[in-house]
């Protein structure tokens, strides 16, 4: 896949600059307005444009038969979807909060990872599940969890993550144009980030398992995605003050894993660290530290940490900010990248 | 039950008469739908032995007897292939084989038949080959057919799960103005799931052209109806749904295609979906991994099968004078070429292509996947290499 740009109609009230909310709705809309099998599902799709308002003015354009307000259930939104891509609709679904995605699971797991599999080719799932995930939002319970390593466990699905507000348009266009089903996890926290990118212009379209390099640095890589790169950003703004030039790299796909820009970063720091909110243990910095070790072994001057949140259900609102991986956090570990082998 | 009343009887009038505070009415209240019309027969339908049969179409009938014939023959060789371990695993639908060849041929070409793991018959009674039928069950590979060329979903194995596929299926053909109807195949220990509530719910606020056909055996594995359901009948819950339900002998072939074909055809003209709950009975284990003289008696299964669907078909056909020996011949050689046929080509190995393992994971593989093939590669020339 090459990364190229779309011509679009004119936007109709695009507000300067522009939200992730924004741009997530404008991609979904500039999709259904050139595929007709295009079709949004979920709960408050509809008319409320989602609680987010991440599906605003869908149902109004599209209709209600194109933007549908599903009864309440997962497991049947999903299940249905699974039918609607049989029948070879592009269903784009919305989970409303990412612990809400639990009940389709079974779904998920049982059949549109693997439909394409064991049919042999034959059926393939193009279904987007759009999960607003991660916390910094003060959700009560079931509102903040980081889900992502059970979707990475499971072959068959790709999962991506957008961490700006033109990878938001740019990665759930190349979403919905896949053929096979996409985990688009969402960073609710950075639903209201702005950026400069006009939803008039063209945007360009990411091809998905593309990582990218948001900020180049000599004395070791931050390895990083979604709701964890503005705070990798900043720390690294912040290490200047001690010496280190971090390079931050965004993931963007968690599934595919682009090992290739990851270990050739690695390869020129020499240190790495992985930070996500996700809990630690069992978490995707296992894995992504496993990797890079295997890969980059001998470049290595130092183990690669992880930052993460505590293995604890997610707090709540009140406590979240000891939870959630920090700038201090990721300073601290880059303190401890000075590693001398026997200390 | 006595206790309960007795304690009952001791609770004290609350000092009600007391109360200051009157609750308004509500405002008059209608119901959304007259659930009369959508309650089941309290009897089951039953056509064989009755004047109705008088109306149904002789080649129909004939069709069906040889089908069923067919069919048993099928679940026998299926079952006897389990035994010289040519197949990993049979659910058999011997005794159920009437409500197997009705949901096969009461859809057009164009509809989609959405079964359960024990549905093999159905699909062969489509029209798919019988070892595509059985590949799942032989463990080479999960599906053996291209479900879009038969319009027959993937056998699914997780319960109740293919219910949901079923009604998003029929809503975007709807959608599309296609007149296409699914017909979902699920047991009695199903209905139990979440999946079932969220598919029959789903399939009447869209009024999907969905039809729902519960094979209600008696037994979940080994748990019978009543640990699953309070319900009058299963046929019963779609009540609740706003859909008709419907009660019908699942061992009375006529009858179970009579009821599916109206349900579907009612789908097709637009009139949303329907539950059908058929009772019938598995005379053979739940699998050949089970044994059924755990939970039930052979008295059961003796009353089973005094009531044999290919019985109450062939006596009326008999007495009707649409069958003579030569028909019952004919069905039973036809039946029996089917087996022969069968015995041989599932007599030959599977020939499997490992890599066939990474080459459905995704339209295109990632670069991990490449590097596992790779060395999978690896292993397998190394192997050949030692001989
Ligand atoms: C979700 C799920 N839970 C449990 C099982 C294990 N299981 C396989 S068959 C079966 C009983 C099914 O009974 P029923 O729905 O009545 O269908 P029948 O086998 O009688 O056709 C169970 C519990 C399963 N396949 N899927």
């Amino acid at each position: 896949m090459t990364t190229h740009t779309t011509a679009r109609p004119a936007a109709k009230a695009a507000a300067k600059p522009a939200t992730m909310a924004q741009a997530l709705q404008r991609a979904m809309r500039d999709a259904m307005a050139e595929d007709p099998t295009v079709h949004v599902l979920g709960e408050d799709v509809g008319t409320l444009g989602g609680v987010f308002r991440v599906t605003d003015g869908l149902a109004k354009e599209f209709g209600e038969d194109r933007c549908t307000d599903t009864p309440l259930a997962e497991a049947g939104i999903l299940g249905t979807a699974v039918g609607m891509a049989m029948y070879g609709l592009r269903p784009v679904v919305e989970m409303q909060f990412d612990a809400f995605a639990y009940p389709a699971f079974e779904q998920l797991i049982s059949h549109v990872s693997r439909m394409r599999n064991r049919t042999r080719g034959a059926m393939p799932m193009p279904i987007v599940v759009r999960v607003p995930y991660g916390g910094g939002i003060g959700g009560v319970e079931h509102h903040s969890d980081s889900s992502e390593a059970y979707y990475m466990a499971t072959p068959g699905l790709h999962v991506v993550t957008p961490a700006t507000v033109e990878d938001a348009y740019g990665l759930l266009r190349a979403a919905i144009a896949s053929d096979d089903p996409v985990i688009f996890l969402e960073p609710k926290r950075l639903y209201w980030s702005k950026s400069d990118w006009s939803p008039e212009a063209p945007a360009a379209v990411e091809p998905i398992g593309k990582a990218v390099v948001r900020r180049r640095g000599t004395s070791a890589t931050l390895i990083t995605y979604g709701p964890s790169v503005p705070v990798c950003m900043e720390a690294a703004e912040a290490a200047r003050a001690e010496g280190w030039d971090l390079e931050v790299v965004d993931l963007r796909s968690l599934v595919p894993f682009d090992d290739e820009t990851v270990s050739a970063s690695v390869k020129r720091t020499g240190r790495a660290v992985v930070v996500h909110e996700s809990t630690g243990f069992g978490g995707p910095g296992g894995e992504i530290a496993a990797r890079v070790t295997e890969r980059c072994f001998h470049h290595l001057e130092a183990p690669v940490l992880r930052v993460a949140g505590f293995d604890i259900p997610y707090p709540p609102p009140m406590l979240e900010r000891h939870h959630l991986p920090g700038v201090d956090r990721v300073l601290d570990a880059v303190a401890r990248l000075q590693w001398e082998a026997g200390s | 039950m006595d206790s309960l009343q007795q304690r009952s009887s001791t609770v004290q009038e609350p000092p009600g008469a007391a109360l200051a505070y009157r609750p308004t009415p509500p405002p008059a209240w209608q119901p959304r739908t007259d659930p009369a019309p959508l309650l089941p027969d309290a009897e089951p339908l039953r056509v064989l032995g009755t004047d109705a049969v008088a109306d149904a179409d002789p080649e129909l009938l004939r069709r069906l007897y040889a089908e069923l014939v067919r069919g048993r023959r099928y679940n026998a060789q299926a079952t006897a292939l389990t035994k010289q371990g040519r197949l990993a695993v049979y659910p058999s639908t011997t005794g159920q084989e009437a409500c197997e060849v009705a949901a096969a041929l009461a859809l057009e070409e164009r509809d989609w038949l959405f079964p359960s793991y024990r549905d093999t018959l159905a699909a062969v009674a489509r029209g798919l080959d019988p070892v595509q039928a059985l590949t799942l069950l032989r463990g080479d590979w999960h599906t053996g057919y291209d479900p879009h060329e038969h319009r027959i979903a993937p056998l699914c194995t997780p319960l109740a799960t293919q219910l949901p596929h079923a009604v998003g299926l029929a809503h975007a053909a709807r959608l599309k103005g296609d007149d296409v109807v699914a017909l979902a195949m699920v047991g009695d220990g199903g209905t139990s799931e979440g999946d079932f509530h969220e598919a029959l719910n789903f399939a009447a606020v869209w009024q999907a052209p969905v039809v729902f056909f519960v094979q209600n055996n008696g037994f979940a594995i080994s748990v019978p109806l009543a640990k699953q359901t309070a319900a009058p009948s299963l046929a019963h819950k779609a009540v609740g749904y706003g859909m008709p339900g419907r009660l019908v002998d699942g061992n009375d072939a006529v009858a179970v295609h009579q009821v599916l074909t109206e349900a579907v055809t009612r789908a097709r003209r637009g009139g949303g979906p329907t539950l059908v709950e058929a009772i019938t009975y598995r005379i053979d284990a739940h699998t050949n991994a089970d044994d059924a003289t755990r939970y039930r008696g052979d008295s059961e299964v003796e009353t089973w099968r005094a009531h044999d669907p290919i019985l109450l078909l062939e006596r009326e056909l008999t007495e009707r004078g649409l069958l003579d020996e030569d028909g019952r011949r004919e069905a039973a050689e036809a039946a029996e070429t089917m087996a022969a046929a069968l015995r041989e080509r599932m007599n030959a190995d599977p020939v499997l292509d490992p890599m066939d393992l990474f080459a459905h994971v995704y339209a295109e593989k990632t670069a991990q996947l490449r590097e596992q093939a790779e060395q999978l590669r690896a292993e397998l020339d190394a192997e050949s290499e030692a001989g």
